[in-house]
């Protein structure tokens, strides 16, 4: 039995782990109810079509074939074509709602025109084959910034622009700082990212109950509270009718946070059909029509002193939005906060446009937009260093918000209207930590020796803040069950971050600190009715806080109880597993099993305790409106093989302050798993699209995701300033690792390569970039994608439509 | 990503597998053999044939054999058959390097060196072997087999001479000199990628000259080929540093690169030196030896 007094951040083993070792955790793929059908969806060829007909007579022929449904069949079954998934903004100045499935016009390759059900999902496929598309090709958006001059064709047929939104970030004088600087350092910086790529795809299960009338929707989602809610709008259902789960996930990494046209003819299909209906995604359509993160162009300057200071940061950013508004502005909304949160620069203007293209929609992916606005940040603090030749860790120790500073408020809001209050930690001492784990001081000579033998190596630095915990609420409900065991019921979903491991801890810390009594239903929204679910780093604060208040709640009805019933005083009782006993007499006790018996009441007996009503149970749903912050310093080096622009990774350290520990295991898989996905990011993932928006990296052997030949061994260090603005003290972890990563393996890699005296303002960084930078052959050109970006924001200042 | 619909047949003796091919030839029959490559075409709709020959319980195609100064390596020879040297001398070290660069571990446990040949990708390790090796590709049809040199059987990217009713029941060898040395070089951004290039050397070192240099590239064109050129160039002479530079930059201005999304003509050229020169740099027992 573990005593009360460690289970909270322990390092103690995972609730999830003997389901998955043992094969016994059911992804949806593993559902299988009597009778299932299955469904393949017939998906757009073109970036951007007329739809003249759907002929689906060939594929209704395929044996095992059940239905094959247009919109215009499933039209009666719906209130609404579109799906209203995003979040609203003031910002908005198109209304690009993704449609169920496509009718007269498709506008990105991928996007969902017509499903098919059949016996299995080879006779689906089969089918979906023979549906014909009678389509008329469009001009494409292929590029976001193209897609903003005048002359550029709507992504969307009857749109006449494609800035589906503008909006700026401004506080102190701008102007001003820029006029009184002694260095003005101007960049443009081409950034990149691709999918989330979890092991799991997307995937749902649409269950109808004749009798009962209820539709039970199981899905592989980090929202089904929000996947309920556009289902009982657009079927026009009551909410006690439709019941949403999200059972195991395999990982959701930002892209199943919104509601999936998928999700929606599953579940029409369930109904319609009154057979179960499961569709699983493949590798291939996840490629094409889960949600991505890709292309921001960034053109800003920066304004400092003779002495490093910060004096202003002003530009303007470009994102591809995609073809539809599956989500809202957060990316780079993300982005734009990001980028000054770490450092103390008095003023700040930034322009954002998020532009349309033919692409699938933008959502955030593990990070939202924070790594580049860290990117962004960081390549300017490097080339500010460079400018005045100083040390590039001298310049970041002279301008991070400072520890006697916290809680700091920043001249920023988060998109909600609240205020951006750092709360707390010491960033300079996470630095110094960091560089003193690395050697930076030593690193030179080493360089220098390296060179001498004609290897290449580079070190680089890179700091940020996250913000995490986003509110307002999580609800938890805790309860000891006459059987004597702990139900956690909570809105948080589980999608591999070991969310119910979390809880289990935070509620066990208070209720005799035996894991193994304690389950936890995550992610069902009949067990939970209002709920939020997985994203924004933000389950271990806003669940965590709502856990700790209900267990709490729940201790006080057991002492409560156990203090008449063991006639003693509350203050002389302790809780051991599942013994409620008096202090130093272990013999006279009661267990959770006799005491929720006696809580639960007798037939015409009153309650024993009546203020504490009847049960061993609590909900709190508390609230939390702040945001709190994690923050940490990375720090890589390289070697880069000049003759192939190949890049490895010797070391990787991070210095991490996420508030205090839950379970430090759990917080390193965290770290490790967002770091992996930076590496990805710095070096690997590319998200290919042609001039027509076709995709060309549709498996993954032409995206490549980083392996783990391409790992370094992590070094992992972790401080602990606990937040003061939640009563455990956490702050989020899941996105972390992502934030900093390709900010310093890119600076690592440009200070590996300064005998060659480049300029890295992109990532992804492949080796054919690399080579082509280090080596321009005359009369060779590479490909535009390949070059140095370098783009003119006053051009498109002029031809945008403002 | 279900594979289209096929009719499965399972024999277990060739004799039977090349009559079923003979009959089903004409609807694309195709063999299976490890189905590394096949399968996932298949999965992806990318091939659809109507018949699949699967050859994996036919006992006489199993393995390697040494038949007079050849190596024999049948039709089901996985790439894991070379993990360890399959047979003493300079050959057997040499497939073992090359085997470790072909994708990854349960890949090789499945894939075989004649279904790679069979496939013809301009990536492929073991077609780069064959050719540069001189290979000859047995190919077989009910009542007959031709011999064919792998310079002559790669046509293309994923074309071959082989005939609809033809299956590789071997591929031959033959076993260097004792005295031989090799290198093989390939570049891949990450283990068991598709290489953009590489290279595979062969020689024989006499009174500090080298002599029967066989130097070959793949990865970097349309088929693997050797480079008869540098060959010539390296011949006879001794292999010093500057020789190992001149050859590199020559089989880099001899080549025409193949051009992707992902891959500009220049960069491969510059991964073709490279290559040549690490394996050249291998060969001669140098820093990039594997």
């Amino acid at each position: 039995m573990t005593p009360n007094n460690s289970v909270l951040g322990a390092s103690v083993s995972r609730l999830e782990d003997h389901g998955l070792l043992t094969g016994q955790s059911r992804f949806i793929d593993d559902l299988q109810l009597p009778g299932t059908l299955s469904a393949a969806f017939v998906r757009s060829p073109y970036g951007h079509a007329l739809i003249n007909g759907v002929n689906t007579e060939a594929a209704c022929q395929v044996p095992g074939v059940v239905a094959v449904y247009t919109l215009t069949d499933l039209q009666p079954w719906l209130t609404d074509t579109r799906m209203a998934t995003g979040l609203p903004s003031n910002s908005f100045r198109l209304d690009v709602n993704p449609r169920v499935l496509a009718a007269d016009e498709v506008v990105y390759v991928g996007e969902p025109i017509a499903v098919v059900i059949a016996a299995s999902r080879y006779a689906a496929e089969d089918a979906a084959d023979l549906v014909e598309v009678d389509c008329e090709p469009l001009e494409v958006v292929a590029d976001c910034r193209a897609a903003l001059l005048a002359d550029s064709p709507g992504a969307h047929r009857k749109l006449s622009h494609n800035l589906v939104a503008a909006f700026d970030f401004d506080y102190g004088h701008v102007e001003d700082a820029f006029r009184q600087a002694d260095v003005i350092i101007n960049e443009s910086f081409r950034l990149h990212r691709g999918g989330a790529h979890s092991i799991e795809g997307r995937g749902a299960v649409a269950s109808h109950d004749p009798v009962t009338g209820k539709l039970t929707l199981w899905t592989s989602t980090q929202r089904p509270h929000g996947v309920k809610r556009v289902i009982c709008d657009l079927l026009g259902c009551n909410d006690d009718s439709v019941r949403v789960v999200a059972p195991q996930i395999g990982g959701g990494f930002g892209p199943k946070l919104v509601c999936y046209p998928e999700e929606v003819v599953v579940a029409v299909c369930g109904k319609l059909l009154q057979q179960p209906v499961k569709w699983t995604q493949d590798r291939y359509e996840y490629f094409l029509s889960t949600t991505q993160e890709r292309d921001q162009y960034w053109d800003v300057e920066i304004a400092v002193d003779n002495d490093a200071m910060i004096k202003g940061v002003r530009g303007a950013l470009l994102h591809d939005h995609g073809a539809y508004t599956a989500r809202g502005l957060n990316v780079p909304y993300a982005s734009g906060v990001a980028l000054p949160l770490a450092y103390n620069i008095p003023a700040y203007h930034l322009d954002v446009y998020a532009v349309l293209t033919n692409k699938v929609p933008v959502t955030p992916v593990r990070g939202a937009g924070q790594p580049q606005g860290v990117f962004v940040m960081e390549r300017l603090l490097d080339r500010v260093a460079a400018g005045l030749s100083l040390d590039r860790a001298e310049v970041r120790r002279r301008n991070l918000v400072r520890k006697e500073q916290m809680p700091c408020r920043k001249s920023l809001k988060l998109r909600g209207g609240t205020e951006v209050i750092l709360d707390s930690g010491d960033y300079p001492a996470t630095q110094e930590l960091a560089l003193e784990h690395a050697g930076w001081a030593a690193f030179g000579e080493r360089q220098q020796a390296a060179l001498e033998q004609g290897r290449h190596i580079g070190i680089g630095l890179a700091n940020f803040v996250e913000g995490t915990g986003r509110g307002p609420y999580e609800t938890v409900t805790v309860r000891i069950n006459p059987s004597g065991n702990i139900l956690v019921a909570t809105g948080a979903t589980a999608m591999g971050q070991s969310t119910q491991t979390m809880l289990a801890q935070i509620v066990a810390g208070q209720l005799g600190g035996d894991l193994s009594l304690v389950s936890v239903n995550c992610g069902d929204t009949d067990a939970t009715p209002l709920g939020f679910g997985g994203f924004n780093s933000r389950q271990t604060v806003v669940a965590g806080a709502s856990a700790h208040a209900a267990a709490r709640a729940v201790r006080d009805k057991v002492f409560r109880l156990a203090s008449r019933r063991l006639e003693a005083a509350e203050r002389d009782l302790e809780i051991n597993g599942h013994n409620v006993f008096v202090k130093d007499m272990p013999d006279r006790k009661l267990t959770f099993a006799q005491l929720a018996r006696a809580a639960s009441g007798l037939p015409g007996f009153k309650l024993p305790v009546a203020e504490s009503g009847p049960g061993l149970e609590a909900t709190e749903s508390v609230v939390i409106d702040d945001m709190v912050y994690s923050n940490g310093s990375a720090v890589a080096e390289v070697e880069v093989d000049i003759d192939t622009g190949q890049v490895d990774i010797h070391r990787f350290l991070i210095v991490h302050d996420c508030g205090r520990m839950i379970n430090p295991a759990l917080v390193e898989g965290q770290v490790a798993g967002g770091i992996a996905h930076g590496i990805g990011n710095a070096l690997f993932e590319w998200m290919g699209f042609d001039d027509n928006a076709q995709p060309v990296t549709t498996t993954f052997a032409d995206y490549l995701l980083v392996s783990a030949d391409k790992m370094p061994a992590l070094e992992l260090f972790h401080r602990e300033s606990a937040s003061p603005f939640n009563e455990l003290g956490v702050k989020g972890v899941g996105e972390s690792g992502c934030l900093p990563t390709p900010a310093a393996i890119v600076a690592a890699i440009e200070d590996a390569l300064k005998p060659f005296d480049v300029k890295l303002n992109q990532a992804p960084l492949t080796p054919a970039v690399l080579w082509g930078l280090i080596r321009p052959a005359p009369g060779i050109s590479a490909p535009e994608h390949w070059r140095s970006p370098g783009i003119d924001t006053a051009a498109y200042r002029k031809g945008v439509l403002l | 990503m279900k594979a289209a619909p096929f009719t499965y047949h399972r024999p277990g003796k060739l004799e039977e597998a090349l009559d079923i091919l003979s009959r089903v030839a004409g609807q694309d029959g195709r063999i299976i053999a490890g189905g590394q490559s096949l399968v996932p075409m298949m999965a992806l709709r990318l091939a659809q044939p109507a018949h699949l020959v699967d050859i994996n319980e036919i006992a006489s195609l199993r393995g390697t054999g040494v038949e007079r100064q050849t190596l024999v390596i049948r039709a089901l020879a996985r790439h894991a058959d070379f993990h360890q040297p399959a047979l003493t001398g300079p050959l057997g070290p040499l497939l073992a390097t090359v085997a470790q660069n072909i994708a990854h571990y349960p890949i090789r446990q499945r894939g075989t060196f004649c279904g790679s040949l069979a496939h013809a990708d301009p990536a492929s390790e073991w077609c780069l072997a064959a050719v540069t090796l001189g290979g000859t590709v047995i190919a077989r049809r009910r009542g007959g087999a031709r011999e064919i040199p792998a310079g002559e059987f790669i046509q293309g990217p994923l074309t071959t001479t082989l005939e609809p009713d033809e299956m590789i029941s071997a591929v031959h060898l033959p076993v260097p000199d004792q005295t031989g040395r090799f290198g093989f070089y390939e570049f891949n951004r990450r283990a068991g990628d598709f290489a953009p290039a590489m290279s595979l050397v062969t020689f024989t070192v006499q009174d500090e000259t080298v002599t029967q240099v066989r130097l070959g590239v793949g990865g970097a064109e349309e088929t693997p080929r050797r480079l008869s050129q540098v060959e010539e160039a390296l011949n006879n002479k001794p292999l010093t540093d500057a020789q190992i530079r001149m050859a590199s930059e020559l089989a880099a201005s001899l080549i025409t690169p193949l051009e992707d999304a992902l891959i500009p003509q220049d960069y491969r050229r510059q991964i073709v030196k490279t290559a040549v020169r690490r394996a050249l740099e291998a060969a001669q027992g140098s820093r990039h030896g594997q």
